[in-house]
């Protein structure tokens, strides 16, 4: 969410020093566009070009029966319960935590952003670890409760949605951390001065300032919940049309030599990335035109 | 003051909103769990069985679950459904020992099954005796798939050893087949030199030297040979270079089959602890049974698998050929103890890749 960088008019009084750096540099800004313009078709465009046109290879009959398939339904379907789970509690996870450490002052702080971010630092493949070794049921810290009361968490839907839930959780307060922090909490108070109430104040002031931050961060969550391989791989099972989600139906498709289906269903995974850039673009315009009126 | 308050009554109604979430989840958690467990009431009720397998029996056995459904519902009126998991033999067995309720496991050899057991029993300690053939319905061997017309004219295990060839195979560590692939070429040299152990060694060192990446399952060395290009060779299990070399294109790549391989036993076991908590032991004892049927062992032929039924093996003969085959037992002991001289840390595999 870059702000709009005015545009500085030189008058006449530019010296001829100046104006000499400012031909001799014409170039370069051609360049270096280039440059980016070549690094970017090539690194993103193609390959998210390769991936439609390996998907329709066979046509687009065989295009609509890997997507309907009934086990491919079934990871789409095991994919759009983890996001409608694991969006929900990381954004109002964010949006506290965001809220919390950049208009209050207390004790571990730090300590909280650290941890925020630990998700980051950490191997997907580790973190689906962390919760085989917790939620094991012959092993696992959890075991005995877990045996107890005959709940399975790894390698079953819980499991899944838990490591979810772990590798999506700093997107949303990562977002909104350094823009309510830039914002400071002038505005709040000044609500709160005039009577308003905590929620109030919230929901008038606060949230129309970082709301379309928070839709980014909140469609950066989804594309994450949607894409993650690591962490999930660790802990499904891969029990075909029980426990394996979209990323990793594609891995089985590709691996049983049915690359045109594989590539079909990836592409499903790329259009949201395709809705996300959407969205964030139609996000961009809209700040514009309020700040216009 | 009041200001204070308010803020901390937001805090409560979002960690009470959390808490909810978070219970929410764990309810519907519980909620599939009981419905899973319910099948085994009646027997008209319908039940699921979890099969967890290695890399190449995706196809036998998603042909054989329509089989295995039909006959169960013809026998029994009982609807069966079989789930299937797949991945490299040895993290598969892992996937078990960390809690994935399997009901039967069909793995790429018997020691990834012992190994289940390695924590604490979770199946019987004799599996192997409770079904013919040392639990093995069927079985294949190791031979090479080549690029077309054999460009770097490979015959036999001597030229996977010569060193501008390159081998693809996977690693032994976690791939039950890339073990085998390992006791064949060590199997064959000790043939070749009067059972002289450390001339095999130089031998299989000399192999492993050509290996420029070890994937973790046979499947992945698949790809890694077929689609991505790289290797003159490919050091698979018979099914899966069969099946390569018919699923995918015929004019590229051709089958060699060594003078001698090992006999590779794949076995298949009911786990014990699982069934019984699920009470699903009929249906999976029944389910690995079939597997030893006409119809079991002729499915097996079509895809790839040498059958253990006489008959059935003459009617596939043209696809099996006439190979010398020995045994893990006549030659290392057992995998028990190969396992250990072999793979294990600190093993044998361990110094001829470390010092590669």
């Amino acid at each position: 969410m870059a702000g709009i960088v005015p545009i500085q008019i030189k008058t006449a009084k530019t010296t001829q020093a100046e104006r000499r750096a400012v031909k001799g540099s014409k170039l370069v800004p051609v360049i270096l566009t280039t440059i980016a313009i070549l690094f970017f078709v090539l690194m993103l465009i193609v390959p998210l070009i390769s991936v439609f046109v390996k998907a329709f290879e066979q046509g687009a009959n065989l295009y609509f029966a890997s997507i309907t398939d009934p086990i491919a339904l079934k990871a789409i379907k095991l994919t759009l319960i983890t996001i409608a789970i694991t969006v929900p509690i990381n954004t109002v996870f964010g949006l506290t935590a965001a809220w919390a450490i950049a208009k209050f002052r207390f004790k571990g702080k730090n300590v909280l952003i650290t941890f925020i971010d630990l998700p980051f630092s950490i191997s997907p493949v580790v973190a689906g670890l962390i919760f085989v070794l917790l939620f094991s049921t012959s092993h696992g810290l959890f075991a005995p409760l877990l045996n107890a009361w005959g709940i399975k968490i790894i390698f079953a839907q819980p499991g899944i949605i838990l490591a979810t839930l772990f590798v999506t959780l700093p997107f949303v307060a990562r977002e909104l951390i350094p823009l309510m922090e830039a914002q400071g909490t002038a505005e709040e108070e000044a609500a709160l001065t005039l009577g308003a109430s905590g929620w109030k104040t919230f929901w008038l002031i606060t949230l129309p300032n970082i709301k379309w931050a928070l839709l980014y961060g909140i469609m950066l969550t989804t594309a994450r919940a949607a894409g993650e391989f690591g962490a999930v791989s660790v802990v499904s099972g891969h029990i075909r049309g029980l426990t394996n989600t979209v990323p990793l139906h594609v891995e089985i498709l590709y691996n049983e030599y049915k690359f045109s289906a594989a590539f079909a269903v990836a592409s499903l995974l790329t259009l949201i990335a395709l809705i996300n850039l959407i969205v964030k673009n139609v996000a961009h315009w809209k700040i514009q035109q309020q700040s216009k009126m | 003051m009041e200001r204070n308050k308010k803020r901390k009554n937001i805090l409560k109604i979002s960690l009470a909103s959390l808490i909810i979430i978070a219970n929410l989840i764990s309810f519907t958690g519980c909620a599939k769990e009981t419905a899973n467990n319910q099948g085994d009431s009646g027997k008209t009720e319908p039940i699921t069985i979890l099969n967890v397998s290695y890399d190449p029996t995706r196809e036998l056995y998603q042909e054989y679950n329509e089989a295995f459904v039909k006959y169960w519902k013809d026998k029994t009126g009982q609807d069966v459904t079989v789930q299937q998991s797949h991945g490299g033999s040895g993290s598969q067995a892992r996937t078990v020992i960390d809690g994935n309720e399997a009901d039967v496991v069909t793995l790429a050899l018997a020691y990834d099954i012992d190994s289940i057991n390695k924590n604490k029993e979770i199946l019987s300690k004799d599996w192997q005796k409770r079904l013919p053939h040392n639990s093995t319905p069927y079985t294949s061997t190791i031979v090479f798939l080549v690029r077309k017309g054999n460009p770097k004219n490979i015959k036999d295990w001597d030229d996977l050893a010569r060193p501008e060839v390159e081998v693809i195979t996977p690693n032994p560590k976690t791939s039950g087949g890339a073990r085998w692939n390992y006791l064949a070429a060590w199997g064959y040299a000790l043939r070749k030199n009067g059972n002289d152990q450390e001339k095999a060694k130089e031998f299989v060192k000399a192999i492993f030297a050509n290996v420029p990446v070890l994937d973790s399952g046979a499947r992945g060395s698949t790809t890694t040979f077929v689609e991505r290009g790289l290797g003159d060779v490919l050091i698979a299990w018979e099914n899966e270079a069969l099946l390569s070399l018919n699923e995918l294109d015929k004019d590229k790549f051709e089958i060699v089959v060594p003078s001698v391989s090992i006999l590779a036993e794949p076995p298949v076991a009911v786990v014990d602890s699982v069934v019984d908590k699920k009470g699903t032991r009929e249906v999976a004892e029944a389910y690995l049974e079939y597997l030893y049927s006409d119809e079991g062992q002729e499915i097996a032929a079509k895809n790839y698998y040498r059958p253990r039924n006489e008959e059935i093996k003459k009617k596939y003969a043209s696809q099996f050929p006439e190979v010398e085959l020995f045994t893990i037992d006549e030659v290392f002991g057992g995998w028990d103890k190969a396992q250990k001289e072999h793979f294990d840390d600190g093993g044998v595999f361990d110094q001829i890749y470390e010092n590669k």
